[in-house]
């Protein structure tokens, strides 16, 4: 049956919250209104005003009351509307749910999912496309995933629930409407594994989130100019998998990282240099970079010039064949 | 006329229906701090703020005052001798603390900053575990779920979030415990207690909200701090009373807060609660308070001290003996020599620890980091 990405977060929710008591989804409109993107949509209706509420409008409120419940015995699930609403909240995350249990001596766990909606791709506002997957993933204590297709986003989310440490739960937006034949509920690889999405053999083309629609694409698109082009769905951002991405690394020679957030300092600094660092002798050319350009997300009218698209990966993946 | 500005459609509060909303003329804190005792020990009894205490549990605030200076002293010694790297004194702020922490039952909860000494010792912490922070052992070593008191919290008024949710959550789940906020002068200029305010009014969170005026954020003074009237006007804003007291007066400190607490324990929701208090130490150790406070200033605020003032209520109800002098003296002096025995020396710990507590499931991190310093504390290096 053909589920949207939207649709299968909502009823991983949905089931979670069936099977565990202890569990809280809060955020701004995520009550009455199911959420600006129907995330939690009827969520409310079926456990109560108890268990789904809306709070006021005050991130660092809404993080910060989630560690104090937390802290209290609950599972909380709080939602942060819009990426570029996750700042205010930024020391409440980096100071203390990402600290608290280093700072208990082991004492204090924080099993918390913050859900954020992030980057771009569907015209929104400024402030509304935002990839800030860099700063959770340079702060130890945090777990950081972001689905790239319908049945991870189900399963992904799933055992991010389940899991004792806190959760930055990235969810690529212009994804939401993705559809796939999927039969919920779904099992997928755990989250801290990358997966190959597609075989090749001439180059590997690493992304995650919202990219690894684009990435496959490409690939699609370059096995058509005769290029193998395989591609890796990172899938967990912290940790990192560095064994499935070096790996496949080793066998193709050639790697790209895809992302939409900016280059200088994103997930593809980290990933390019695990792979030079392990993989040096294995690479025919350099490992390239095809993201976001070094400036503030741009406006609506201009972000297709902006993201990553399936030619910009291909022109890297050929410069990576002619080098 | 006279509603010419507001746009059609628009609906406005009628002033006349206060149904779920206070009057806020019942939330306005009182036109002067609650205060019981006098600097010589006199007491004015007021049927508003009744002392519900015993002989015994009068002489127990004392010894908890007590403790406390003994021990801070300990700590600033300790500081001195090399032994700590900060230190954060509340010495001054004793009845504000103490008072406010013994209205608490023993399942209610402190979230504290990092200057709540006199808070611990009523709670029964270990007050020796809270010193690793300051000695840089670990960043904490006490069970805060045994004494219900959390890890001491250093960004400025952060904590009042965490208490607001550990109180929504005893809400939620019709607990019937209390939790305390404590914070500063300077924190309500944060933004996390505004919205940790906010968040208890709507949510009628059973916290309150313990705010220490002790007149300075470091070196910069109330004044420069708000334009509010004063601090307690803040909590009309939220929906919640804002309570005032002597901070320097233990009695009065406990009864406003043993009503705020029992008031919220009933689920009529938080408070806020400005105790007037004056910090007689320099900001931490590390700081020179001589450059912006004169030494007149400090002595008049000695005269109002918090213990002192204290021994002479006692005195003047006859609950004050030598016998009783000496085993406070022997409880505190106990406590420093523990605190003293706990910290001082107190060896580094193994420095692989940094990778144990990041996360409950670590997999996928460390592996090679890890053995990378094991290697570097075998080769000797960093040891």
């Amino acid at each position: 049956m053909a589920v949207t990405m939207a649709q299968a977060i909502n009823k991983a929710l949905g089931d979670a919250m069936q099977e565990d008591d202890r569990i809280l989804i809060f955020g701004e409109d995520v009550g009455k209104l199911g959420g600006v993107f129907r995330i939690t949509d009827k969520l409310q209706e079926t456990f109560g005003e108890a268990r789904v509420y809306d709070t006021p409008l005050a991130e660092s409120g809404i993080v910060g009351t989630a560690i104090g419940l937390a802290m209290y015995g609950y599972r909380p699930v709080p939602e942060i509307q819009f990426d570029g609403f996750s700042y205010p909240a930024f020391e409440q995350i980096v100071s203390h749910m990402a600290k608290m249990r280093n700072r208990s001596r082991g004492r204090i766990k924080l099993p918390i999912t913050l859900r954020i909606p992030y980057g771009g791709g569907i015209g929104a506002v400024e402030h509304h496309s935002e990839s800030p997957e860099a700063y959770w993933a340079h702060t130890a204590g945090l777990k950081v995933m972001t689905p790239g297709n319908v049945a991870d986003a189900y399963s992904m989310m799933r055992e991010a629930i389940a899991m004792d440490d806190p959760v930055i739960f990235l969810e690529p937006k212009r994804r939401y409407w993705m559809k796939a034949d999927v039969e919920l509920p779904v099992k997928t690889e755990p989250t801290h594994k990358a997966v190959v999405a597609r075989e090749g053999t001439d180059a590997t083309v690493i992304a995650y989130g919202p990219m690894v629609k684009t990435a496959l694409e490409a690939a699609e698109a370059g096995n058509e100019e005769g290029l193998s082009i395989e591609v890796v769905d990172m899938r967990s951002l912290s940790p990192i998998d560095t064994d499935t991405i070096v790996g496949s690394v080793k066998r193709t020679g050639r790697a790209i990282v895809v992302h939409e957030a900016a280059q200088t300092l994103g997930i593809g600094s980290e990933v390019a240099a695990r792979i030079q660092e392990l993989a040096f002798y294995h690479l025919e050319a350099p490992v390239l970079r095809a993201t976001g350009f070094d400036t503030p997300y741009p406006p609506a009218m201009i972000e297709e010039y902006w993201l990553p698209s399936v030619d910009r990966i291909l022109d890297l993946v050929e410069k990576t064949m002619d080098y | 006329m006279a509603d010419r500005h507001v746009p059609a459609g628009v609906t406005t509060r009628d002033p006349a229906d206060t149904e779920g909303c206070p009057d806020p003329r019942d939330l306005l804190p009182p036109d002067e701090p609650v205060h019981l005792v006098d600097s010589d020990g006199t007491f004015h009894d007021d049927p508003d703020h009744p002392v519900d205490l015993d002989d015994e549990q009068l002489k127990l605030l004392y010894r908890h005052m007590a403790v406390t200076r003994r021990v801070d002293r300990e700590a600033i010694n300790l500081q001195r001798q090399g032994q700590l790297g900060v230190y954060a004194s509340c010495m001054g702020q004793e009845a504000a603390q103490v008072g406010g922490a013994f209205a608490l039952a023993d399942n209610d909860w402190v979230f504290p900053s990092y200057r709540e000494m006199g808070a611990a010792v009523v709670k029964g912490v270990d007050t020796g575990l809270l010193l690793h922070l300051f000695r840089g052992t670990w960043l904490s070593d006490h069970d805060v779920y045994e004494h219900r008191y959390a890890l001491l919290s250093i960004p400025i008024g952060t904590q009042a979030l965490h208490a607001t949710g550990f109180a929504m959550g005893a809400k939620f789940e019709n607990n019937p415990i209390v939790v305390m906020s404590y914070f500063g002068d300077g924190a309500t200029s944060e933004g996390d207690p505004h919205e940790a305010m906010n968040f208890a009014g709507v949510f009628k969170a059973p916290v309150i909200f313990f705010v220490q005026n002790n007149q300075y954020a470091i070196s910069v003074p109330l004044s420069a701090q708000t334009a509010a009237p004063t601090l307690a006007h803040k909590a009309v804003g939220y929906g919640m009373p804002g309570l005032r007291c002597d901070g320097n007066d233990v009695l009065a400190t406990y009864a406003v807060a043993k009503q705020a607490v029992e008031r919220a324990r009933r689920g009529d929701g938080p408070a806020m609660i400005e105790a007037l208090t004056y910090r007689m130490e320099a900001h931490t150790t590390s700081d020179d308070p001589t450059r912006y406070r004169t030494k007149e200033e400090l002595e008049a605020a000695a005269a109002t001290d918090p213990i002192a003032r204290y021994r002479n209520f006692l005195t003047k109800r006859g609950l004050w003996d030598d016998d009783f002098e000496e085993q406070v003296n022997d409880e505190a002096g106990l406590e420093a020599q523990r605190m003293r025995d706990e910290i001082y020396e107190a060896p580094h710990g193994d420095p692989t620890e940094v990778f144990d507590h990041v996360y409950v499931d670590s997999t996928g991190y460390y592996e090679r980091q890890r053995p990378f310093m094991q290697a570097e504390l075998q080769a000797g290096k960093g040891a």
